[in-house]
């Protein structure tokens, strides 16, 4: 742990006030400066609340190893049912894995947008990776079907009730984000690229990078492995 | 259209649930009656139900955590009664509603009395000493609150409509499966503490963000008084524990809900898989509630002996070492369990290692106190007993992290006597000592000193009353959670320890008794200075109570103890500093988001423990509604101008010139 | 006095100095990039990104059917590679990086990440031994008939 500390004299904060939602031309002059306000606190509004996401990104994170432990237990508690490798079509993975690697570059390039304040590049890579989250998630969907329909359900075996878990909570975590990620595009319709959007647009982009991340962990570690001879 | 839910639920049968429940009722109904009927509720829902004040929400903490542990406490009378007068016999408590009662308790009193008791604490002091106005997110502060207080609410309601676990106060399947608890008592467990983890997670991440991003300026780490120290470990453990809790019991949740086969006993499933996950939780959790207190004993201890902390340093080296330590150490809860000797020596050797850190820290108290001028007051009592008392316990922890110990005496009375042992030595005379040292600070008034030194007396000598029996019982070879036995041996002992809970609860009426006559004498016990105990930290450098935005100017840090430094240097200088700047101050905005978020959550957990789809639609639209809503909002601040910070901020500053001169 | 390339900074024309004599440390939010702030720029990071990460995607699923490995090695690899890509993620996607503004968010992460690989490797150990222990469920419900 450093020994040292962030902190800055007056007139700092003046960053979460005037930092890059402060050439707003859909602002409406509200200032977002709160505890900032004055200056004397050690960070700004803007790495208050990232950090502050930050954390809850990593305890999110923790939830997906909790899963992530009690799938490698119990891989192989198939209780005679199938294994991965008779269920996983990797075709349907790689596009799937195709659209979030697509949905998270455009996601980056909305938080771009929004910052330089271009309506254009922010809504269309906004409805870009909409989209793609949706075609992931459709994908995923077909596949929970036809695996129930096969009589591999979560019901059938440890192993696939650990399998059902752990990437379907991923995939609620898509859903959530795409909620999310309509109400962002509804709030700088109708708001404009104010402080306090940004900084929520900021911790959506983090979010959604996250999600992806985590599936390459899935990806990786449950179908491929899964697969592999 | 009303799913499992039917007139059955409710126990008319049961004559002591329904007068307790009836009882329960009218003092509500009679309450809100007296509220609404004074006027006083415009005033409740504007100054504290939607209050965003870190001040404000961890008092509302700790009065949860008050409230709930008179509940836990009446659950631990029943227990040891029953036990007392059960050799041979049935009791008075069937096997059905003792089984409740022990899970009942257990679940109560870690999860909303030492939680929100240590948070409400952690709440209301953190952003004081750092020098901070509030905690970085202050409405979802509120939130977190408010869920804690929905998962407290939900396992009252369960007395009532329904039924409690019976499965302890963690539910070890493959019991607390559908196949062998098809009631609704481990649902009501599941959700309860689903949505109130949620609220402590929340806190957690508020608490971190605030210590490492939001503090005054120069208050380095290593200026930050030692609670704060202990807060943000203790809240990057919730940080990192939780979330485990939360996935356990959404596993547990779907084999009990749509069939899934988790920790089932068919098709593969693990029973065991559970007891690793949630000791990966159980175990930093003990530390999550023990770390703050020791924080607490740090401020106590080095106030009350007039001295700094001895071996500040070495106390945070040892702190963030317990941090780490304790995630590596879960196994020893399961020793029996049967991983082998391998697994098993490692874990048990891992449990060793953190009591040096810890045996660290007592030496540091100790060494606080030896040269200092110790003032005897209750704060200081409940330290010092802490001290002995944890020290035992700490012993006899030891004892159990030995494997081959362990397996003579896991699930015996011994393992009840350590963590007691360790909690209420531990947490509960933490809680106190932080209570009584900061209710000052909190109200503007200290508390009657008298009461609170006979309350703990009546503590210390109850607790070794209590305890020390179920020491040797186990040793005797009782195990736990026993509604009758047929050991003559035993029944002395267990007299003995139901003696020791009525000490208990002489306590805790003197307790309240203190909070009585303290406040009917209010004026006599004011703290005009803002600094009744010669403090050392800012959280004494502002008024009692604190104003809204905490510091009308914010604080320069120069050093550790900061406010001790200022003290220090205004009376060398003999006067006052000179009136500073003032500026306008920007202060959350109240908001209604966590009480109406929590309304919902009730709902929610409510229709989803008795299966009624419909309103679990309904509410879950409406909690996400809120949050829309919050964000829809245009602003979160309120202005306060400079001239009223001024006005303000003078008269807490004459009080404390008048002092000035005195010394 | 130590200037601090932040551009949330910059752009507001505040300048972040540290007016004391400790070490003076910045701090950017985590997501936050750290350097000149144009599209351009920004969109090169990304797209290099986006093709590493591409890249090791596409190995990752070329060595889970391939013959050219060593069989058992293949889990292994999958996991290095899986690593990798996640590291570019983080720099090119979250930009996290070394610097000294980045400290608190890469001690956050280091401690989330000891506590996923306690956990998950943790949890593994156990339950493995447990199984070579213990009987299984089926044979021991067999002789409880």
């Amino acid at each position: 742990m450093s020994a040292a500390s962030p902190a800055l004299p007056p007139g700092s904060g003046g960053g979460g006030r005037h930092g890059r939602g402060a050439h707003g031309r859909g602002g409406t002059g509200h200032l977002a400066a709160g505890l900032t306000a004055e200056g004397a606190q050690s960070a700004t509004k803007r790495i208050v609340v990232a950090y502050g996401f930050w954390i809850f990104l990593i305890s999110d994170i923790i939830i997906f190893a909790a899963l992530f432990a009690s799938y490698a237990v119990l891989t192989d508690s198939t209780a005679g049912g199938p294994r991965g490798r008779d269920l996983f079509d990797l075709k349907l993975v790689a596009i799937e894995t195709g659209c979030l690697l697509a949905s998270t570059l455009c996601c980056g390039f909305a938080g771009l947008g929004a910052n330089a304040r271009r309506n254009g590049l922010y809504y269309s890579s906004m409805a870009a990776t909409f989209v793609l989250g949706a075609i992931f998630l459709g994908i995923e969907v077909h596949e929970f079907v036809s695996m129930i329909e096969a009589g591999a359900g979560p019901s059938r075996s440890a192993f696939l009730s650990a399998f059902f878990a752990l990437i379907g909570c991923h995939g609620l975590h898509v859903t959530a984000g795409m909620l999310w990620l309509l109400t962002m595009v509804a709030q700088v319709y109708a708001k404009g690229y104010r402080d306090d959007i940004l900084r929520r647009l900021l911790c959506f982009s983090l979010f959604w990078h996250t999600l992806d991340i985590i599936w390459v962990g899935l990806f990786s570690l449950v179908y491929l492995v899964g697969v592999a001879p | 259209m009303f799913g499992k839910l039917s007139w059955d639920a409710i126990p008319f049968h049961e004559p002591i649930v329904m007068i307790t429940s009836a009882v329960v009722a009218i003092t509500l109904t009679g309450l809100l009656v007296w509220i609404v009927v004074k006027g006083h509720l415009p005033y409740l829902w504007k100054e504290w139900l939607t209050s965003v004040d870190h001040k404000r929400i961890g008092v509302m903490y700790v009065i949860l955590a008050l409230v709930m542990l008179l509940r836990g406490f009446a659950d631990a009378l029943l227990m040891r009664s029953q036990q007392a007068i059960a050799m041979g016999a049935a009791g008075y408590l069937p096997p059905d509603h003792y089984n409740q009662i022990f899970s009942a308790h257990g679940t109560m009193m870690i999860f909303f009395v030492a939680m929100p008791f240590v948070i409400g604490l952690m709440n209301f002091v953190v952003p004081l000493q750092l020098g901070a106005r509030d905690v970085a997110f202050p409405v979802l502060n509120s939130v977190g609150f408010w869920l804690t207080a929905t998962g407290a609410l939900l396992v009252n309601i369960s007395l009532i409509v329904g039924e409690f676990a019976r499965t302890g106060w963690l539910p070890y399947p493959p019991l607390s499966e559908l196949t062998y608890s098809p009631g609704v008592g481990v649902d009501y467990y599941l959700w309860a503490l689903q949505i109130s983890g949620v609220g402590t997670l929340l806190s957690g991440i508020n608490l971190v963000t605030t210590v490492l991003k939001v503090r005054a300026p120069g208050m380095d780490y290593l200026r930050m008084p030692m609670f704060c120290w202990t807060t943000l470990a203790s809240n990057l453990l919730i940080v990192a524990a939780f979330p485990i809790l939360t996935a356990t019991f959404a596993m547990l949740l779907l084999d009990r809900y749509l069939g899934f086969h988790f920790f089932t006993n068919e098709a593969g499933g693990n029973p065991m898989m559970f007891m690793n996950l949630i000791w990966a939780w159980g175990h930093p959790e003990v530390y999550i509630l023990i770390l703050p207190c020791f924080g607490i004993f740090s401020e106590v201890l080095s106030t009350f002996s007039g001295k700094p902390l001895f071996g500040y340093r070495s106390m945070v080296a040892a702190t963030m070492a317990i941090c780490l330590l304790s995630f590596m150490v879960w196994l020893h809860h399961f020793f029996t369990m049967g991983a082998g000797a391998d697994v098993n020596a490692v874990f048990g050797i891992a449990t060793m290692v953190i009591a040096v850190p810890t045996g660290v820290k007592i030496f540091n108290w100790l060494f606080t106190m030896y040269g200092g001028r110790i003032r005897f007051n209750a704060p200081t009592l409940w330290s010092i007993g802490f001290m002995v008392t944890f020290v035992i316990g700490g012993m006899t922890g030891v004892l159990l992290a030995v494997p081959p110990a362990d397996f003579v005496l896991h699930n015996s009375l011994f393992l009840v006597a350590h963590f007691h042992n360790v909690i209420i030595g531990g947490v509960v005379f933490g809680a106190f000592a932080g209570y009584e040292y900061w209710f000052p600070k909190a109200f503007g008034f200290k508390l009657h000193e008298g009461l609170g030194k006979a309350a703990f007396w009546f503590w210390i000598i109850g607790f070794y009353v209590a305890f020390m029996p179920l020491y040797w019982l186990g040793l005797m070879g009782m195990t736990r959670r026993m509604q009758h036995y047929d050991v003559p041996a035993w029944q002395p002992w267990l007299i003995v320890a139901a003696v020791g809970a009525v000490l208990i609860a002489i306590g805790i009426a003197l307790q309240v008794a203190q909070l009585v006559v303290s406040i009917r004498s209010r004026v006599a016990l004011r703290d005009r200075t803002g600094d009744p105990w010669n403090g050392r930290s800012l959280e004494w450098a502002t008024a009692s109570p604190p104003l809204l935005f905490n510091f009308a100017v914010l604080p320069s840090v120069e050093g550790e103890d900061a406010y001790w430094g200022t003290k220090q240097r205004a009376q060398a200088e003999a006067k006052a500093v000179t009136e500073p700047d003032y500026a306008d101050i920007h202060m959350p905005r109240n908001s209604a988001t966590g009480f109406i978020c929590a309304f919902f959550a009730t709902i929610l957990g409510f229709a989803l423990i008795w299966h009624i789809w419909w309103l679990v639609g309904l509410a879950f639209v409406c909690a996400y509604a809120t949050f829309v809503v919050l964000a829809w909002r245009d602003e979160d601040e309120d202005l306060i101008p400079a001239d009223v910070v001024a006005k303000l901020d003078r008269a807490n500053r004459a009080a404390r010139v008048g002092i000035g001169q005195a010394a | 006095m130590n200037k601090v390339e932040n551009p949330a900074a910059k752009t507001g024309g505040t300048e972040l100095e540290v007016g004391r004599d400790s070490a003076p440390i910045g701090d950017v939010a985590p997501g936050d990039e750290h350097g000149p702030d144009d599209i351009a720029t920004g969109v090169r990071g990304y797209l290099i990104g986006f093709v590493l990460a591409v890249g090791l995607t596409a190995v990752s699923f070329y060595l889970a059917n391939s013959t050219l490995v060593w069989a058992p090695s293949i889990p292994i690899a999958l996991s290095v590679l899986a690593i990798a890509q996640m590291g570019v993620h983080l720099v090119f996607f979250l930009h996290i990086t070394s610097g000294s503004d980045n400290i608190n968010n890469v001690m956050a992460l280091a401690f989330g990440l000891l506590i996923v690989m306690l956990l998950v490797f943790g949890s593994l150990w156990i339950m493995t031994h447990l199984k070579h222990q213990t009987m299984p469920m089926d044979k021991m419900m067999q002789m409880q008939r």
